[in-house]
């Protein structure tokens, strides 16, 4: 007779130590790849049950000091989607999959090309060519192979942004280009999600987080039928180090609000420039 | 008594900085839209202005020693 779940886990758990001697049972990545396929479930749940019964996930030991059993697990209960997967949703998949964020829904029509190189982490020389949302599957598979992943290789727009968005706990705009956004925020207004925009353009870039009665990206762009199609990184261009920093940034409003805490850059925007070190959070309430 | 703000230019709007953007002249109750002008920034190029941290509009009157930010519309992801 087969064992239940949580004795498997048990059973192939272990003693470990964290770092400052505090000990803790673990539960390894190839015990866990085991124990998903003897029970025929996804290792996202084999990981949830065994923090449910106080048994670490290995891979998650050094999230453990900061996150509660219970916090981890509603990471990896809740549903992110990422819009753009170029530079900022590179980094934001990067950073998701590795804190364990349960399941990610990835959108993107693009492909990469050689101008992608200088930032955009899911790409590299023999990625060209290939869809984004593949790249960001694959990426995610080799970091974290518990996670759900969802793929929609195509551009968001007015018809498909709500059936795409509309099972997320937390939307997170890493498009490029500003005219999309209007179309990424309203979807998620009508599906009643938060959404963290970011944007960067040269050494410069800057995150909100907009809940749907919040100000929202009217307030930081003007009306939508006064803008231009891109910004200042059409003439700026965009640099590795800004966009790196603005998406990790996003991750941790992103953690935040699943985890339900309160300080959020809600109805403000925090502002980087890397060129002058500048760092400000601003009102956005006037 | 001769009245002071600084300037902090963000993105493609740096060009446009004054030689000493600590230490930027003003007439009394200037506007914003007056400070743009004399710094040569097209007004169409202006998104977002910060007065002490607070979002204003081109017709904020400055009364000397405000921190002012002005952004351009930032897209890039």
């Amino acid at each position: 007779m087969k064992m239940k779940l949580t004795e498997e886990i048990a059973k192939l758990s272990k003693e470990s130590n964290h770092q400052d001697g505090d000990s803790y049972r673990s539960i390894s990545v190839e015990s866990t790849l085991k124990i998903s396929q003897i029970h025929r479930c996804h290792g996202r749940d084999v990981e949830i049950t065994a923090l449910e019964a106080g048994i670490v996930p290995e891979r998650y030991a050094r999230n453990m000091k900061t996150y509660s059993h219970t916090q981890q697990a509603v990471l990896l209960k809740s549903t992110v989607s990422i819009v753009g997967l170029g530079g900022l949703g590179g980094v934001v998949v990067e950073i998701l999959a590795r804190m364990g964020t349960g399941s990610l829904n990835l959108i993107d029509g693009d492909i990469f090309e050689e101008s992608n190189l200088n930032r955009q982490f899911l790409s590299s020389e023999k990625a060209l060519q290939q869809t984004k949302a593949e790249s960001a599957e694959k990426r995610i598979n080799a970091i974290n192979s518990s996670l759900i992943i969802h793929t929609h290789p195509e551009y968001v727009n007015e018809e498909n942004a709500v059936d795409y968005l509309g099972k997320s706990d937390v939307i997170v705009d890493c498009l490029g280009g500003i005219q999309d956004r209007f179309v990424l925020e309203k979807a998620s207004k009508k599906v009643g999600c938060p959404l963290i925009s970011g944007a960067v353009a040269g050494l410069s870039g800057h995150v909100t987080t907009i809940f749907p009665n919040d100000l929202g990206l009217e307030s930081i762009y003007g009306k939508p039928s006064d803008l231009p199609a891109s910004g200042a990184e059409a003439s700026l261009g965009c640099l590795p180090q800004i966009v790196t920093l603005v998406a990790a940034i996003q991750c941790s409003e992103v953690a935040k609000i699943i985890l339900n805490k309160e300080v959020l850059f809600r109805n403000k925007i925090f502002t980087i420039d890397l060129l002058e070190n500048v760092f400000e959070i601003l009102d956005l309430a006037g | 008594m001769e009245r002071y703000i600084q300037v902090r230019l963000f993105a493609s709007l740096k060009d446009f900085s004054p030689t000493d953007p600590d230490n930027f002249p003003i007439s009394h109750g200037e506007t914003i839209k007056s400070v743009l002008k004399r710094l040569d920034i097209p007004q169409n190029e202006v998104k977002l202005i910060f007065i002490d941290g607070v979002k204003k509009d081109v017709t904020y009157r400055l009364q000397g020693g405000e921190r002012v930010g002005i952004f351009p519309p930032v897209g890039g992801g």
